[in-house]
């Protein structure tokens, strides 16, 4: 039997087709994913996704620390609750994981890591604080709500207290706040608006039913792919990895090279890597029917990294990563046999609309 | 639990056949199916004319989550596909015993010599399957 998470009973309640994921027993869908789609990108739904790792980080040498283990530069985060996107690299340059770190002050930042690789992240987060003295707790004890969607903030901050009503509204985009029992976070893995919350396990399912209440529809994972897709959004495991960098994986943006006496881990790597030139990942737009997947060849060379159905678009989209080329398009194998996809600059969809031409 | 229709036959690939008058029989995959594949996105059915063999190939059945092909459950030569699901693959989803019917054969041996199941059996071998 997989790992469960707490609201676990609440999904075979409203009837959702479980599936492994990482380990953990998770809602692949409620129905419809196609559904649970449309809905985010219209309305609201949200996702259960208290099988992510929470870890909080304390000490008096909490940013030095940080600014050592992660390729992105926590340097950049002066005001209290702002979010910093980062991949947190092995020596070669590698993604051990990509997270969001939460800067909450000057002795406190707080992580949000994959389900997947939340052990290997704690032992290697761990090995590198010992020496700065930095604490490291993971927060089993909460859990994670992402409502996503036009009205989701409308649709969660209606179920508040005023005060917290006050702080989940004032939160510009990629910053997170404590709002009473909740941590309220103004991020996502949609290309939509709304709230990542992270609350106490046992309150959970209440305020799942509540936001269910509010018109907020439940969605499951095959909704999550599909919209963190169109939103030219990076999956750890199939769009890098341990045996892919940053720079082939449309995650330079990311590393901050910037300023040049910062020594993180993986910075040599990248560096020699940068300057001897690399794959890169492109985004691609099928020409016909079918549906581009995950580790199908692209001729003349490459891989889709991953690929799917685009609701809104209504056509297949896919990450892959290509040599460098001058090309409009390329070829994909699928099924034996090739087929034309043109090569587009993610993201496909971005706050309901489409942002590449069909 | 999943449909299962008393009047049909099916295979452990999970299609169904309907015989009709004269030889004739129509096919589709049944709602166990449908429902393991998630939304239909893509469908793709033979043209008119076309021989098939039990076993065979013939169609695909495309969701967002995989791609699938589609068995010939008999012998024959294809009447009629149906070309709705060109534009409303979720028909399939919806109503796979009806609207989301695949093609039609016309069969070139006797439907009894096919190794098909009876609802029952295909009840059983479904509940065998997911033990």
């Amino acid at each position: 039997m997989g790992l469960k998470t707490v609201l676990h009973d609440t999904h075979i309640l409203e009837g959702a087709k479980i599936v492994d994921f990482g380990g953990w027993e998770m809602p692949l869908h409620y129905g419809s994913q196609i559904e649970e789609h449309h809905a985010v990108r219209r309305d609201a739904g949200m996702f259960d996704v208290s099988h992510m790792g929470v870890v909080d980080l304390s000490g008096d040498r909490v940013r030095e620390f940080l600014q050592g283990l992660l390729a992105n530069d926590v340097g950049r985060l002066k005001a209290p609750g702002k979010a910093l996107y980062s991949c947190m690299l092995l020596p070669n340059g590698g993604v051990i994981d990509d997270l969001i770190v939460y800067f909450l002050s000057d002795t406190q930042f707080r992580l949000v890591v994959n389900a997947g690789t939340r052990d290997k992240d704690l032992a290697w987060i761990r090995a590198h604080a010992g020496p700065l003295a930095v604490s490291v707790v993971e927060r089993r004890d909460l859990a994670m709500i992402a409502i996503q969607g036009p009205t989701a903030r409308d649709k969660t901050t209606a179920l508040m207290a005023p005060a917290e009503r006050a702080t989940a509204l004032a939160l510009a985009p990629f910053f997170g706040a404590q709002a009473g029992s909740w941590f309220i976070a103004r991020t996502g893995y949609t290309g939509e608006d709304g709230f990542e919350v992270m609350l106490p396990a046992a309150d959970a399912a209440a305020a799942w039913t509540a936001l269910r209440a509010q018109g907020v529809k439940p969605a499951g994972l095959g909704a999550r792919d599909t919209l963190r897709l169109e939103a030219g959004m990076n999956l750890y495991g199939n769009d890098m990895d341990e045996n892919h960098h940053p720079l082939e994986s449309g995650l330079a943006w990311t590393v901050a090279f910037d300023p040049a006496g910062r020594d993180f881990v993986g910075r040599r790597a990248l560096e020699e890597l940068r300057s001897a030139g690399h794959l890169e990942l492109v985004g691609l737009l099928l020409d016909e029917r079918g549906v581009l997947r995950s580790h199908q060849k692209i001729v003349p060379a490459g891989e889709v990294t991953s690929g799917t159905f685009s609701p809104t678009l209504n056509r297949s989209i896919a990450l892959a990563r290509v040599p460098k080329t001058a090309a409009a398009g390329v070829q994909v194998e699928i099924r034996g046999k090739l087929h034309t996809a043109s090569i587009v600059k993610p993201p496909f969809v971005r706050h309901g609309k489409a942002l590449i031409p069909v | 639990m999943s449909n299962i229709p008393s009047d049909l036959r099916y295979t452990k690939s999970h299609e169904w056949v309907r015989s009709g008058q004269n030889g004739s029989a129509e096919i589709g995959i049944s709602d166990h199916a449908q429902g393991a594949l998630g939304d239909l996105v893509f469908v793709e059915v033979p043209e008119v004319g076309r021989s098939v063999r039990a076993g065979e190939a013939c169609a695909v059945v495309e969701s967002v989550k995989a791609a699938s092909d589609v068995y010939s459950p008999v012998n024959g030569q294809v009447t009629a596909s149906n070309a709705a699901l060109a534009t409303q693959p979720e028909l399939l989803n919806q109503d796979p015993y009806g609207a989301g019917w695949l093609f039609r054969v016309q069969t070139t041996s006797p439907l009894e010599e096919a190794s098909l199941m009876s609802a029952a059996e295909y009840a059983k071998f479904l509940a065998d399957e997911t033990k």
